[in-house]
């Protein structure tokens, strides 16, 4: 009853993997099939398409057309900043973060009782290539709604975007590490609710909350001092001023935190997020709870 | 210690919650190629006993292999040889029938034909429609088809045909054949003792957690539960007589009462009527349980 687990030439023994290939392999590309999957039904869930997906759509577009008249600064060129240009980077902030936490928190509480964990930890589906395709939709979907924020910005509400690729670089790792961090978060947050039922009122205070103290809905540099600490520690804060320090013209930057955008701050901020949900993601993630 | 033939075995298998028995000791064999129905009231310790071969549950004490490995331990290649159709279907996301079958079937080595699978299960006209759009019967058939895609030699099937209609149960048992035909070994729960006659081999009879009664389902509860019984009135009196030649007992009754018995039957006890006295049992037995239950603890 020993079974083998070296190819010694005992009879009986099988190679590590004989039936389904290198492992590696395996997971990448079983997590590629699975990102498709993801995203086509996530774009058939109407309810989710609108909270999550087009939810910073509308407040952008609530927001540019409420405050049309005000100002919220000027350029060098003495060009007034709308409140369009103010929020856009606010608003693909918290994109980064419903698409990622708010999205899959929810969406995973409620695979987890309604049976599809269960159905899926029967299946010789490899839980990395489950978490390749949760991560998968929530950067697709994210890229995507990031696209419509900008489209949306620039053609209607005339918002200048930046010329420089430096710029557009940023932005691209400042999204990427932004999603990615806050998806792994999301996977790690769904262990908190009990059932599918209870996930949306305990997942969306956090990040409610989360995006009035860190600089989302309300203008960061108007908040006390000790409550701009206490955004610093949550990793949105660092997402809105990473967008900001991409889309708002420098001279903005003396509202910052320091007088500093602090790009390798917000490196530095995300990466230990990202890393504490790999780990948390690792102590707590269950296809099911063996024993309830 | 799995022998070829012997695709489960189970030894003396146990599962607690709290001071709760669910499992008391139960032990069987599956052997390569058979088909083994568990059956047992609800709260019998099925579906505990099913999950804990499945890999779904830990198990308090007691020996399991499931295809040569122990199930708490086994990894994915041995999930690639099994095939769960779980008790509750559950909820799907909003995919077809047929994105769901491709997406499983793309899991398994060496899967079946995603459309042959749909034919075999009935969804043809169903093949592109959402899997919540389903009825609770077609869903349960997805299900199914989702059990057997990856051509699994070992399936579990926790009350496959609940809410089918008879028809659809009919081409379902047809399909298990197809199955059965091909080899493949399968562990049958059900409620329906007519669905354990037609495809079971062997049945195991659980009450209370434990196995009462193990044996080819025409064997059950041993060769005297099957013998047939003669019932009549008497003087205001039911009166019975187990025998095998029934008609020469009702010959000897009419002579003997100068005609017609009153209220006369003869009965062979069906599958439902063997069943049900080995539950019974189980449960009048369980009656004087807890005494022994305070003299071995005591």
């Amino acid at each position: 009853m020993t079974a083998p687990t070296t190819a010694t030439g005992a009879t009986g023994a099988r190679p590590a993997s004989p039936a389904l290939g290198s492992p590696l392999a395996r997971t990448l590309r079983l997590g590629v099939l699975r990102i498709g999957y993801e995203v086509r039904a996530y774009f058939r869930q109407g309810d989710t398409v609108f909270f999550t997906f087009l939810f910073p759509v509308v407040m952008l577009t609530i927001f540019s057309v409420s405050f049309s008249e005000a100002s919220f600064g000027q350029t060098a060129d003495g060009d007034d900043i709308t409140a369009a240009w103010f929020f856009l980077p606010a608003m693909l902030a918290a994109g980064v973060l419903l698409s990622g936490l708010q999205n899959l928190a929810i969406d995973i509480a409620a695979e987890k009782s309604n049976g599809t964990l269960k159905r899926l930890a029967g299946s010789p589906l490899p839980v990395v290539s489950y978490f390749i395709g949760k991560i998968g939709q929530s950067v697709a979907t994210g890229v995507l709604q990031a696209v419509i924020l900008l489209l949306l910005a620039f053609t209607v509400f005339q918002v200048p975007l930046p010329e420089e690729p430096a710029r557009w670089g940023d932005f691209v790792w400042i999204f990427l590490l932004g999603v990615i961090t806050s998806a792994i978060l999301g996977i790690a947050l769904s262990a908190v609710p009990r059932s599918g039922e209870s996930a949306t009122a305990v997942v969306i205070p956090i990040t409610l909350v989360l995006q009035f103290i860190s600089g989302v809905y309300l203008r960061f540099s108007d908040l006390p001092d000790w409550l701009q600490s206490v955004a610093s520690i949550f990793p949105l804060k660092w997402m809105a001023q990473g967008m900001r320090s991409v889309f708002l013209p420098d001279e903005l930057v003396v509202l910052e935190q320091n007088e500093s955008w602090d790009q390798p701050g917000i490196a530095l901020a995300l990466a230990v997020w990202l890393v504490a949900g790999l780990i948390l993601t690792r102590l707590t993630f269950r296809w099911i709870r063996r024993d309830s | 210690m799995t022998t070829p033939q012997n695709v489960v075995e189970v030894r003396d298998l146990h599962k607690t919650y709290g001071d709760t028995a669910a499992v008391d000791g139960v032990s069987f064999d599956i052997h390569r190629g058979e088909t083994f129905a568990l059956l047992g009231p609800n709260g019998a310790g099925k579906s505990t006993a099913i999950e804990i071969l499945e890999g779904y549950r830990r198990r308090t004490s007691g020996e399991v292999r499931v295809l040569g490995a122990d199930p708490e331990k086994a990894g994915l290649d041995w999930k690639a040889r099994l095939g769960i159709v779980l008790q509750s279907s559950g909820e799907v996301g909003a995919v077809t029938v047929r994105e769901q079958l491709t997406h499983f079937a793309s899991l398994y080595p060496n899967p079946r034909d995603v459309d042959e699978v749909i034919a075999a299960v009935g969804l043809e006209e169903k093949a592109g429609a959402l899997i919540r759009k389903l009825s609770g019967g077609q869903r349960r058939r997805v299900d199914v088809a989702v059990g057997i895609i990856g051509r699994p030699e070992l399936l579990f099937l926790d009350e496959p045909t609940t809410g089918f209609d008879p028809e659809a149960r009919r081409s379902f048992w047809a399909l298990v054949r197809q199955l059965q035909s091909e080899g493949t070994t399968i562990l049958l729960t059900t409620h329906y003792l007519d669905e354990a006659a037609q495809l079971g081999d062997r049945a195991g009879v659980i009450a209370s957690g434990r196995m009462v009664d193990l044996a080819p389902i025409d064997e059950l509860g041993g060769a005297d539960a099957r013998i047939p019984i003669v019932r009549w009135v008497e003087q205001g009196g039911a009166r019975e007589e187990r025998t095998h030649a029934p008609a020469a007992v009702v010959a000897a009754l009419v002579a003997r009462l100068g005609g017609e018995p009153e209220g006369l039957e003869v009965i062979r006890p069906s599958l439902e009527d063997v069943y049900l006295d080995l539950v019974g049992h189980e449960h009048a037995d369980h009656l004087v349980a807890p005494d022994t239950l305070t003299e071995t603890r005591a």
